[in-house]
């Protein structure tokens, strides 16, 4: 499996409340909540973000309240896979259940800058940054976590299963 | 190498004798909670489920409280959707409207929550819980949907850092300054992944309602839950309102901690977290500008509950709100509204000017019931101050305890008890 885009960087502590607002949370629709995906502190994503593209941050990302809605709105946007130094652990058991590949890798957050194209290959846990020529060695994902990736989330895998 | 609290509780559920930090482990749940936000998405993840009953009717709450009574048509549709749910599944837990409170004030009062529990709920805040010694933490939808299928959920056992709390606190100090203190001191991800384990001799001069809020903001810290020793304040609580036998978990002498700190409460000072992380902590002596504020709120999960009701009153009483300012008072249970009003708090508050609301997460999450517009500033006893948390993306949000918002209501800026000859 892989990933490959153009990448949007934000910084530290990026919260569930900016990644969807709690204004919009009387709605449960994957694509009413990514029109407003990160609108609080970058109101341009949405209007720039494009099928495939890759949020890059740094420390705590997704810390805050334990809306499903955050990781879903991000998904339901087109973004393939969201890389950053560490994840806040509610949202880092979310993505995984809902099937949005996230990976810790704090050298690839210090070494990819806002608008760099970046390819991650899911199975070796590399991270390729193509526009300025480097990579980095972010924690694969095991097999069973690729798997539940690939069914687009827990519930569908554990359907699958049984 | 002995076990935490937090370790034992988890080795139990799991049929262990025992376990170690990071290992993989499954647990049977005592208790799954969720929301008006949370369940409607759980509830459609359980529907694509192959499964057509929950694992067990008395062991799932569903709390209707963070957009209710109703704020629109969408939250209707929600609370609808969770509604049939329970009837259908004739789940005995079920708080509406009437019955209802913020839920992480509701399920102790309802004994639901006794120690030696394992409880996952669809709430970030759900860590509350580990001040009656149990374990307790926040999860997603799909994980609450997976609970109450299954009665089960995985967990990664937490390493740990110990709070040695030590001393007795001063007058207007209370549990919001005691956690606001350690935030500040260990940052918004300086638990991340962990169990914060408070311990020590000075846990006796904290009230029910102090190590209530404390245990709540540990997910502030990063935390995976906030747990406390069960001593006689906690069974005392416990009898009171639970008819649940409860199991005391203790840790070795042995246990291992990843850090450790000592908090002398007796050392601590009113604190408040600065705009826009709950880190951006200084205690209320130390802030040099004056900072006006246009609202002030008091209420929510972390203190929403009669201590902090009681607190605000003493400092309300006979006082009026700064004209221009709105307060806002919301009982977190209807239990602690009608309590408030046989007290005659209710009376303190509305003569000083304040509006007493239903019980409702409303204004801690920007829902309703105290928005703010752009430029406005809130002192508020909620647990977040991102940006754009409560309104406006330029407004900002001051976190602090109920004695502060309170006697900052009656000045019209960020003020001590002290200032108003308390």
């Amino acid at each position: 499996m892989q990933a490959k885009g153009r990448v949007f960087k934000y910084g530290d502590n990026v919260d569930t409340d900016v990644i969807i607002p709690a204004r919009y949370l009387n709605s449960s629709d994957p694509a009413e909540l990514s029109a407003h995906c990160m609108e609080d502190i970058d109101k341009d994503f949405v209007k720039k973000v494009k099928k495939g593209d890759i949020m890059v941050a740094a420390k705590n990302f997704g810390c805050g309240s334990s809306r499903e809605h955050a990781p879903i709105a991000i998904k339901a946007a087109g973004v393939s896979c969201v890389i950053a130094e560490t994840f806040a652990r509610i949202f880092y058991r979310n993505a995984i259940n809902i099937g949005l590949p996230i990976i810790e890798c704090p050298q690839a957050s210090k070494g990819i800058e806002d608008g760099d194209e970046v390819e991650v290959d899911f199975d070796s846990g590399m991270i390729y940054n193509r526009t300025k020529g480097t990579e980095f060695k972010g924690q694969a994902f095991p097999e069973f976590m690729q798997k539940i990736i690939k069914a687009e989330g827990l519930v569908n895998y554990i359907n699958q299963k049984n | 190498m002995g076990m935490t609290m937090t370790q034992k509780i988890l080795a139990a559920h799991a049929g262990l004798d025992y376990v170690e930090a990071g290992q993989l482990i499954e647990a049977e749940l005592d208790l799954v909670l969720g929301n008006d936000i949370t369940s409607p998405v759980a509830i459609h993840e359980m529907n694509k489920m192959t499964v057509d009953t929950v694992f067990d009717k008395d062991k799932i709450a569903l709390v209707m409280d963070h957009f209710i009574p109703n704020k629109d048509i969408k939250s209707a549709e929600h609370c609808k959707c969770v509604r049939e749910f329970a009837c259908k599944h004739e789940i005995t837990n079920y708080f509406d409207v009437g019955e209802m409170g913020i839920e992480h004030a509701l399920l102790p009062e309802k004994g639901l929550t006794v120690a030696g529990d394992v409880i996952i709920g669809a709430d970030s805040h759900t860590c509350t819980y580990g001040a009656l010694g149990a374990f307790s933490t926040g999860v997603g939808s799909t994980d609450m949907a997976a609970g109450m299928a299954t009665g089960k959920a995985w967990f990664k056992v937490p390493s740990a850092i110990k709070f040695n709390i030590i001393g007795k606190p001063s007058k207007w100090v209370s549990g919001k300054d005691v956690i606001l203190h350690i935030i500040g001191k260990i940052g918004v991800d300086g638990a991340l992944y962990k169990s914060m384990e408070f311990t020590g001799e000075g846990i006796k001069n904290l009230s029910m309602d102090d190590r209530f809020t404390i245990a709540n903001m540990a997910i502030e810290a990063g935390g995976k839950n906030g747990i406390f020793p069960v001593d006689e304040v906690a069974i005392q609580y416990m009898k009171e309102h639970s008819v649940r036998p409860y199991q005391v978990y203790e840790a070795d002498e042995d246990a291992v901690y990843e850090e450790e700190y000592t908090i002398d409460l007796s050392t601590l000072e009113p604190t408040v977290a600065f705009p826009h992380l709950p880190e951006n902590t200084k205690t209320v002596s130390g802030i040099k500008e004056e900072i006006t504020v246009d609202q002030a709120v008091i209420g929510s999960c972390t203190n929403g509950r009669i201590d902090d009701l009681r607190t605000a009153a003493a400092i309300l009483k006979g006082r009026k709100v700064k004209k221009g300012l709105r307060c806002i008072i919301i009982p977190a249970t209807q239990s602690i509204y009608l309590q408030a009003m046989e007290e005659g708090l209710l009376k303190i508050f509305i003569e000083a000017g304040a509006v007493v609301s239903t019980p409702t997460c409303g204004p801690c999450l920007g829902g309703y019931m105290g928005i703010l517009a752009a430029g406005e500033r809130c002192i508020s006893t909620t647990n977040r101050n991102f940006v754009g948390r409560m309104g406006h993306v330029e407004s900002e949000v001051y976190l602090a305890s109920p004695a502060v918002a309170a006697a900052s209501a009656v000045t019209g800026k960020i003020s001590l008890p002290e200032e108003l000859g308390l």
